[in-house]
């Protein structure tokens, strides 16, 4: 496989654009019906990068609530970023500073499309999180100045686009079993792997705590719970002996 | 200040320590084998939960609604391994045509 560069992560969000400026334009929308001034809407976009967590302090903004209750729901929005940060730490470089921003460019879509097993693939998190701030910030421009004339992305179908994404970039790390096979490489004809179940029981797991907690904990709290489902890995190791004891038993 | 302003900048402030306080403290470290062999396993969770959630979860409910068709056809299309574009698409596609002729 060949090294990829900052260029492949933009080329793998390019087919995203549309939908993520559309995004960006409707919190732009939001903000302003919200009474958000247009200066603290582009400065949000800039500093915070975090769709659901914008969406979040607008909505409650706009409904009447407190600054204290917008906060609460966007760090609650953005928690899950603390163990996604963690696990692809490995992909930044330098002091403390450039680290810092680095990190800034790591959203849902960057840090999935750069995960790799054993690690993040630094070129490809940085590149696609460098398009998707572009992409986000423009789109929130587009927004304030353009206003209600812009069509709801909602009719375009656009909000179905993200879980296909996340589908799409789930789908290799179950096949392969934890290692993202290189993308469009057929799986079938290489070296029959080891069937690794654990990342199919994390997915399984983690899509019903989200599920369950869905109607009775604030929004954010369901993904957040979700992470707990990695801790199957614990449980990794006992599985050769497992598969050595059916073995013995199948040809006895 | 502002009750915006406020939010604006205690969200930022929050969300880029949040990001990077992983990436600042852990640097240089390896990760013991353990919890790299359960960060592993971190993908394939909170992407389940994405998904779960931005397809069936409205604020604080579970809903069947068009996003859920988009993303039953962008499986479709994932399984007969169409490129990225194609699955984005037709998820697309099928929640934004539903709409229109509901």
């Amino acid at each position: 496989m060949t090294e990829a560069r900052y260029r492949d992560g933009m080329r793998v969000m390019l087919p995203l654009m549309p939908a993520i400026v559309a995004f960006g334009a409707s919190f732009g929308v939001l903000a302003k019906a919200a009474g958000v001034d247009s200066l603290a809407a582009l400065v949000m976009s800039a500093t915070t990068f975090a769709g659901s967590a914008q969406f979040a302090v607008v909505s409650v903004l706009g409904a009447g609530g407190t600054a204290a209750a917008a906060i609460g729901a966007a760090v609650l929005l953005n928690g899950r970023y603390a163990p996604m940060a963690l696990a692809a730490s490995g992909a930044f470089r330098g002091g403390p500073v450039r680290r810092l921003l680095e990190a800034q460019l790591l959203v849902d879509e960057s840090w999935a499309l750069s995960s790799r097993e054993g690690g993040f693939d630094r070129k490809l998190l940085l590149g696609a999180g460098a398009l998707l701030y572009l992409g986000w910030n423009a789109g929130t421009a587009i927004g304030v100045l353009a206003g209600d004339s812009l069509t709801d992305p909602a009719t375009l179908g656009l909000d179905a686009a993200f879980p296909a994404l996340f589908l799409a970039l789930l789908a290799p790390l179950l096949r392969t079993g934890g290692a993202r096979g290189e993308r469009g490489a057929p799986s079938r004809g290489s070296a029959p792997r080891s069937a690794d179940r654990a990342p199919l029981a994390a997915a399984l797991i983690g899509a019903g705590i989200a599920l369950t907690l869905t109607p009775i904990t604030p929004a954010g709290v369901p993904v957040i719970a979700a992470t707990a489902a990695c801790l199957v890995g614990l449980t990794r190791r006992r599985r050769p002996r497992a598969r050595h004891r059916l073995a013995q038993e199948t040809s006895s | 200040m502002s009750a915006v302003w406020l939010c604006v900048i205690i969200v930022g402030m929050a969300t880029i320590a949040i990001k990077a306080g992983g990436p600042v403290l852990a640097a240089g470290r390896e990760l013991p084998e353990g919890a790299a062999r359960v960060l592993d396993l971190l993908a394939p969770a909170l992407l389940a939960a994405l998904v779960a959630t931005q397809a069936l979860a409205s604020d604080e409910a579970l809903v069947l609604d068009e996003r859920a068709a988009g993303l039953f056809s962008g499986g479709a299309a994932i399984l007969l391994r169409a490129p990225l574009l194609v699955v984005v698409l037709v998820a697309a596609a099928t929640a934004g045509g539903l709409r229109a002729i509901s």
